[in-house]
């Protein structure tokens, strides 16, 4: 392999698309979750719970469009192969996004005897779409397989990542409040994680043999050895976060935000075992990433933006989590 | 139905509805920093309030904004594959631009211009607005220059059948984008103009006889007055661009169906595109010549000289009527009341209640003028490169049917509780006055209400 720009510029586009994708997934993931709790918690929880993600879901959805933007720029033909075989499930996403998206502005903004509606629709939104990204995952993992076995296989991914979602948003709501709704939220992240342990097991098991090409992948000598801390280090991080939640919270509100540090890093580690999973592919077992790619020159003119941009972006979102830092009981969403 | 004219429809919908919210997102942010500025300077607390009441308007416009945005990013893959493997190289680019300099800069922002009161310095957050305000607008200024691209492509090259840059200032400033970048800045200046006088008057009518009502109202009616004008002189000169780079859409838009000079200036018919002719016509003899060649003799193109080749002749010829139709309403309403209000200190009632359907005015003639410029362009997606037909993609009619059925359905119940939530915001504003509670004091001062005020 020969290191010139036709060769690097789509695996530096691959590795960006990763990371947006990443990045979206933890921060998307937590506020999607927040919604999904929205069926268990009560009126006044509500409240505050909205108050913890106000002041970043925009943003936080933001990633989303630059995933998908970076897919459609820098990859075309994949955005349209992709796109077009998930034709529903990416509506249903869409319905959903915007079913909750909304639900955000007019819960605040409409007469008060029609709040418990907008709640209802938030919740009804960040369960649709959390369920239709799972689902659109697991097809993908499979190569696009819509037959029945694919659509069975997207259903437990879907179920999956619901669940993780959950203990994401129950992760946040723990760092983001206290008293009473902390503790509550505590036993919620216990439930969401046996769920999503049982989830990624489940998953785990059943992608190799699912996919004979995952499988060629991950079972052979040495890379299994290589590839045996990603499996192993979530494991324990797992069995870690368990014994924390009986412990939480703290006095003083000592690590409040480990459970959501935690929870990201497994999800870096699965992220990890899933790039290794398809690279080179962009579309699995069709298109690999220099098929797909755009001209040298086009991607050359967008990597000046991103290089400049990008560090700007990472910097004021930092920025934006430490204004809005603290406990979210004195923000209101209105 | 053919997938060819579903998919069309659906991005059509999904675009149209998606506009209503930019339209309203890129003005109302220098407005809002039009009431800061104002309070800062003068310390005068109805400013504030002003600010206040719009501010939510603004929030919940941008996230209708940002959700229907998303679903933009993935039309072009579900519908039209065809579109980024022929221009990818170019649209590539200036998309990518427009969600990394802008979208993020709006979106990030956004959250500190809404809760950041308490949070930050008075100068932070008006630094944020600023920011917010130019990310909408240079977010405006990608896509225009993307799909004035569309209908006017310089700067590159083909190669093997796909689109390669070849100039990019030339790409970015091709012939029509500084007309189409200054009609629509000018359009959602409009918009937001009579949206909010509009909903004053509502809240004049309603009683409210308070100053923040009165400086809503008194920016709304002055810019509209301001800007109408310009606006009508703006969207001349882009028809006269359109007439140099797209004359068959021109001949469209004037239903003229033979190429001469001395052509009339069609007010009202309903044209036959089988029989090429217009029933029911009623013209002004020389008109078209007169405006678009400024001599009655000027040879005017007409649809005879692009068989096959020419956009529909009935929606645009309408589109343009309606949207030109509401142009000059906008400016009859808007001087009268800016007379009114400047000469009488007061709004005739009568003119107050035409002011509040007024408000969504901006709407209809942004709609009716993207419709023109877009079903104008047809049969070409991006003209002489890429035929619409040859971009769609491989999905099952029945499929795009389906999901643009429930768009369809969910839109219009958006669209009501979206209205809905706006009368709502303007009554409750209404019945508070200049009594509403001004959120926090001393080092609080410029916090967001609390939730109930």
């Amino acid at each position: 392999m020969t290191y010139d720009w036709p060769t690097a510029m789509p695996l530096i586009f691959a590795g960006l698309m990763g990371l947006a994708i990443l990045i979206y997934v933890i921060l998307d993931g937590f506020d999607l979750g927040i919604g999904i709790l929205f069926a268990v918690a009560e009126d006044a929880e509500q409240d505050t719970m909205i108050a913890a993600i106000g002041p970043f879901w925009d943003a936080n959805e933001t990633w989303l469009v630059l995933a998908v933007g970076l897919l459609l720029v820098a990859f075309p033909l994949a955005h349209g192969v992709i796109l077009t075989a998930l034709y529903i499930p990416v509506f249903v996403l869409l319905v959903g996004l915007i079913l909750r998206g909304v639900a955000f502005d007019f819960r605040a903004k409409v007469p008060a005897g029609k709040k418990h509606r907008w709640n209802r629709i938030f919740f009804l939104g960040s369960i649709i779409a959390s369920l239709a990204q799972g689902y659109m995952l697991g097809v993908y993992v499979l190569g696009l397989d819509i037959g029945p076995g694919g659509m069975a296989f997207g259903a437990l991914v879907a179920l999956c990542l619901a669940a993780a979602y959950a203990a994401m948003g129950a992760a946040w709501v723990i760092y983001k409040t206290d008293g009473e709704l902390q503790k509550k939220a505590v036993r919620w992240l216990r439930t969401a994680l046996v769920l999503t342990a049982l989830g990624m097991a489940a998953v785990s098991l059943a992608t190799p043999f699912a996919s004979p090409r995952i499988f060629d992948k991950w079972f052979v000598w040495p890379e299994m050895l290589y590839l045996s801390p990603l499996p192993i280090l979530s494991a324990l991080l797992f069995l870690w976060l368990w014994r924390q939640t009986f412990h939480l919270p703290k006095p003083d509100d000592r690590g409040a935000l480990t459970p959501f540090l935690t929870l990201a890093g497994i999800f870096v580690l699965g992220f990890a075992g899933l790039a290794w999973s398809f690279y080179p592919y962009v579309v699995p077992d069709r298109l690999t990433i220099w098929q797909a790619a755009s001209a040298t020159e086009s991607l050359a003119i967008i990597l000046v933006g991103v290089v400049v941009v990008l560090p700007i972006i990472i910097f004021y979102s930092f920025y934006a989590y430490r204004v809005f830092g603290g406990k979210a009981t004195d923000l209101t969403y209105d | 139905m053919d997938p060819l004219i579903l998919s069309r429809m659906q991005f059509g919908a999904n675009i149209s509805f998606h506009i209503l919210f930019p339209t309203i997102t890129i003005a109302l942010g220098w407005v809002l920093l039009f009431f800061k500025l104002r309070y800062n300077a003068t310390n005068d607390s109805a400013w504030m309030r002003a600010y206040f009441t719009w501010v939510k308007v603004f929030a919940l416009s941008f996230a209708m904004g940002v959700v229907t945005g998303v679903t933009m990013s993935f039309q072009f893959g579900t519908n039209w594959p065809g579109y980024m493997q022929k221009v990818g190289n170019i649209a590539g680019p200036l998309l990518a631009y427009e969600i990394l300099t802008a979208f993020f800069l709006e979106a990030a922002f956004l959250g500190i211009m809404l809760f950041g009161f308490r949070r930050v310095s008075n100068r932070i957050h008006t630094l944020a607005t600023v920011l917010v305000a130019g990310g909408t607008t240079v977010s405006a200024f990608w896509i225009i220059a993307l799909n004035s691209w569309m209908q006017t492509p310089a700067g590159f090259e083909m190669r093997d059948g796909v689109a390669h840059a070849v100039d990019w200032w030339a790409i970015v400033f091709n012939p029509s984008m500084p007309y189409r970048l200054v009609h629509m800045l000018l359009a959602s200046g409009l918009t937001v103009s009579f949206l909010i006088a509009g909903l004053s008057a509502l809240r004049y009518l309603a009683g409210d006889r308070s100053e923040s009502m009165w400086k809503a109202l008194r920016t709304g009616v002055f810019t509209a007055a301001i800007l109408i004008p310009i606006q009508i002189f703006a969207g001349d000169q882009h028809g006269l661009n359109t007439l140099e780079h797209q004359p068959q859409k021109i001949a469209a838009m004037e239903a003229n169906w033979n190429t001469g000079p001395n052509v009339p200036l069609v007010l009202f018919a309903l044209p036959d595109e089988a029989a090429k002719d217009n029933k029911f016509e009623i013209a002004i003899p020389d008109g078209a010549s007169l405006i678009l060649r400024h001599s009655t003799s000027g040879v005017v193109p007409g649809l005879n000289d692009y068989p096959g080749n020419h956009p529909p002749v009935f929606p645009v010829f309408w589109g343009f009527r309606i949207m030109v139709g509401t142009g000059l309403l906008m400016l009859a309403v808007s001087w009268s009341a800016a007379f009114f209000l400047k000469r009488r200190h007061s709004l005739p009632r009568p003119l107050a209640m035409l002011m509040v359907p007024m408000a969504i005015s901006g709407w209809v003639a942004t709609l009716a003028g993207w419709y023109t410029t877009e079903i104008g362009r047809q049969p070409w997606l991006v003209t002489g490169i890429l035929k619409t037909a040859d971009a769609v993609g491989p999905v099952a009619g029945s499929h795009v049917a389906l999901t643009l059925a429930i768009y369809l359905v969910l839109y219009v119940l958006l669209l009501i509780a979206y209205l809905g939530v706006l009368v709502h915001l303007a009554l409750k504003a209404a019945k508070d006055g200049d009594s509403s509670p001004l959120p926090g004091v001393m080092n609080a001062a410029l916090s967001q209400p609390a939730a109930g005020e």
